[in-house]
């Protein structure tokens, strides 16, 4: 492979959606890699309705098995649950092996990368839209997540 | 079929739909011992189908285009759940030609008919294209656009009156021209043409023989993808509010053995010509002993319960089956056309809560809804919230018997329209069978 054709791969891989690649040819191995998409989610980040109200939400009849608990109330009066935007399935990571955006206790600012729902093979990039403490993770890396899953307590700061 | 074509055995389905017609076929689906996954909106949380279904997903909020109609949502919701295949009901995306696409790309069963068929299907000019190439018969009309003003007044000749100018441009009622009177035929289409002109930026206008009353008559089919085409007997939907249907029944009065063998014959070569998969309608317009083809709806329609009790057959399963596996548990030899069923449709006039609900009871009667006692009907969607069917040996009996149903129905908290049925249903003209698609305006008096 020249350098020509790692250019055009680059490019190629750039215009894609793909946030990994490994080409192996002859001898040769290249192995490219981006953060992942940020598509634009309907509404990025979510903050339950009214924090301050201790009204327990209509929870749903059903269990959905599998399916995270859809509606979550908050475990203490200054923090906030952070709603999941989309149906998909929840990744703490942008890759496997990649370390995850945010864990139990750290602290991000507005615009900071906190999860990943893939839909339809897409990355759907959730960012933090207030700085913020996250204080409780509340669905697992790989799950399913529903329409206004819980996925995040956290603290304003 | 998935986009490979094999046939494929469903272990899990799930309903892109809500209401009633989502609690029907989760019933189906249980019955056939297929998984069914359920989706909702946030508003429909307490739903029915919700509560039915063996899973279920919150998909979006209230609004349908965040919600029942976001196809990324119901495919990657699907995706999740491990289903292996989609059935989108009536409405919604069940005539979305890209969601069927979409569907099958994503390694999933679309329970209906193939994207390019729900596209050719869905141009009302190509539909007809196909039909007449199948000889059946259309209204009579100018075969195509008119741009010519003297070229229309000779088509316009040709059909004779009453007559309808319709603009090329035009939709939904706009744009419309009736013309009764062979006196006025000219002068009337240069207007209609200056109309068009004036409206639309475009002269172009269709004509076609303008039917007073017509029947509304549209013929049951199932069909396997492989040119094997069973016929289900017509069902009579004239009683109508502006274009919505409110009783259905079969057989219909105004259809003689004669006319019902060739609509048999005319829609099942259709058909067969189509390589079709799944369940289909095709609707015509009959006036006198003559039937003028209308449309194919792609999919099942509210009213196939109509067909199914004079049957016998559960047409969601075969549905299911045709689209899956490319067979069907019957055949045309299997079929019998058994006695007369009239479905009556329920719509709520106010939405909210309904603190009771008792559904009727007795022989021969069927009700299909989400309702429960203590549900609540959402302003968020259409308003029908129940099917009150029944099944008798004759129309005479059927009325009598959908009559007491009707009266020992119990929907409290809110109001719908089962009054107004009732004045319908026991008028001496419905009563009759001799009416057309205005019967609604004669008895009600409005529209």
């Amino acid at each position: 492979m020249n350098q020509k054709q790692i250019f055009e791969l680059m490019d190629k891989f750039d215009g894609s959606d793909l946030t990994e690649l490994k080409v192996e040819s002859e001898g040769f191995k290249i192995t490219l890699k981006s953060e992942c998409a940020t598509v634009g989610v309907p509404v990025p980040v979510q903050a339950a309705a009214m924090p301050a109200a201790p009204a327990v939400p209509a929870a749903p009849a059903a269990q959905p098995a599998g399916a995270a608990a859809p509606q979550a109330v908050p475990s203490a009066s200054d923090t906030e649950i952070v709603n999941s935007p989309i149906v998909g399935t929840f990744y703490r990571s942008p890759a496997p092996d990649a370390p995850a955006f945010v864990d139990e206790g750290s602290e991000v600012k507005a615009g900071d990368s906190i999860c990943i729902i893939e839909a339809m093979k897409i990355m759907n990039k959730l960012e933090a839209d207030f700085a913020c403490e996250i204080v409780k993770i509340l669905a697992e890396n790989g799950q399913m997540v529903e329409y206004g899953a819980p996925l995040f307590e956290v603290r304003r700061k | 079929m998935t986009d490979s074509g094999k046939p494929h055995i469903l272990r899990s389905l799930l309903i892109a739909n809500r209401g009633e017609i989502a609690v029907r076929i989760i019933r189906t689906c249980r019955e056939m011992g297929l998984k069914s996954v359920a989706v909702y909106s946030e508003a429909d949380a307490d739903a029915l189908h919700v509560r039915m279904a063996d899973q279920s997903v919150c998909i979006g909020p209230a609004a349908s285009s965040a919600s029942y109609l976001n196809q990324s949502a119901l495919i990657t919701a699907a995706l999740s759940t491990g289903c292996d295949a989609i059935h989108p009901g009536v409405g919604f995306l069940s005539e979305n030609a890209e969601f069927a696409a979409a569907v099958r790309k994503a390694g999933l069963v679309f329970i209906g008919a193939e994207a390019d068929t729900i596209r050719m299907l869905g141009d009302k000019i190509q539909a007809k294209e196909t039909a007449r190439a199948a000889g059946l018969p259309l209204v009579p009309g100018s075969d195509g656009p008119v741009d010519n003003v003297d070229e229309a007044i000779k088509v316009a000749e040709k059909i004779g009156t009453p007559l309808i100018v319709k603009a090329a441009a035009g939709g939904g009622g706009r744009g419309m021209r009736i013309i009764r009177n062979p006196v006025e035929l000219e002068e009337n289409i240069r207007i209609a043409s200056a109309e068009a002109m004036n409206f639309f930026s475009d002269g172009t206008i269709f004509l076609e023989r303008y039917l007073e009353s017509p029947r509304h008559v549209e013929i049951q089919v199932l069909s396997d993808g492989k040119g094997e085409v069973i016929y289900l007997g017509e069902r009579d939907c004239s009683v109508q509010r502006n274009y919505q249907k409110l009783l259905e029944e079969s057989p219909s009065t105004a259809v003689g053995n004669k006319l019902r063998d060739t609509m048999k014959k005319d829609v099942v070569r259709l058909f067969r010509k189509m390589k079709y998969a799944g369940a289909a309608t095709v609707e015509f317009l009959v006036e006198g002993d003559r039937h003028y083809f209308m449309e194919v709806n792609a999919r099942v329609q509210v009213e196939h319960p109509v067909t199914e009790l004079i049957t016998g057959v559960d047409i969601i399963r075969e549905q299911i089956l045709a689209c899956s596996e490319g067979r069907m548990d019957i055949t045309q030899d299997s079929i019998r056309l058994n006695g007369y069923a009239l479905e009556t449709r329920v719509n709520a006039v106010t939405p909210g809560k309904v603190e009771f609900f008792e559904a009727p009871g007795g022989p021969f009667v069927r009700t299909d809804t989400f309702l429960y006692s203590g549900c609540t009907v959402s302003p968020h969607y259409d308003s029908m919230i129940a099917k009150i069917l029944i099944w008798a040996p004759d129309r005479k009996s059927g009325l009598a018997r959908m009559s007491r149903v009707l009266r020992e129905t119990r929907i409290e908290g809110i109001r719908t329209n089962i009054e107004e049925q009732l004045t319908i249903l026991e008028s001496p003209l419905f009563r009759s069978g001799r009416f057309g698609t205005d019967i609604y305006g004669k008895i009600v008096g409005e529209q």
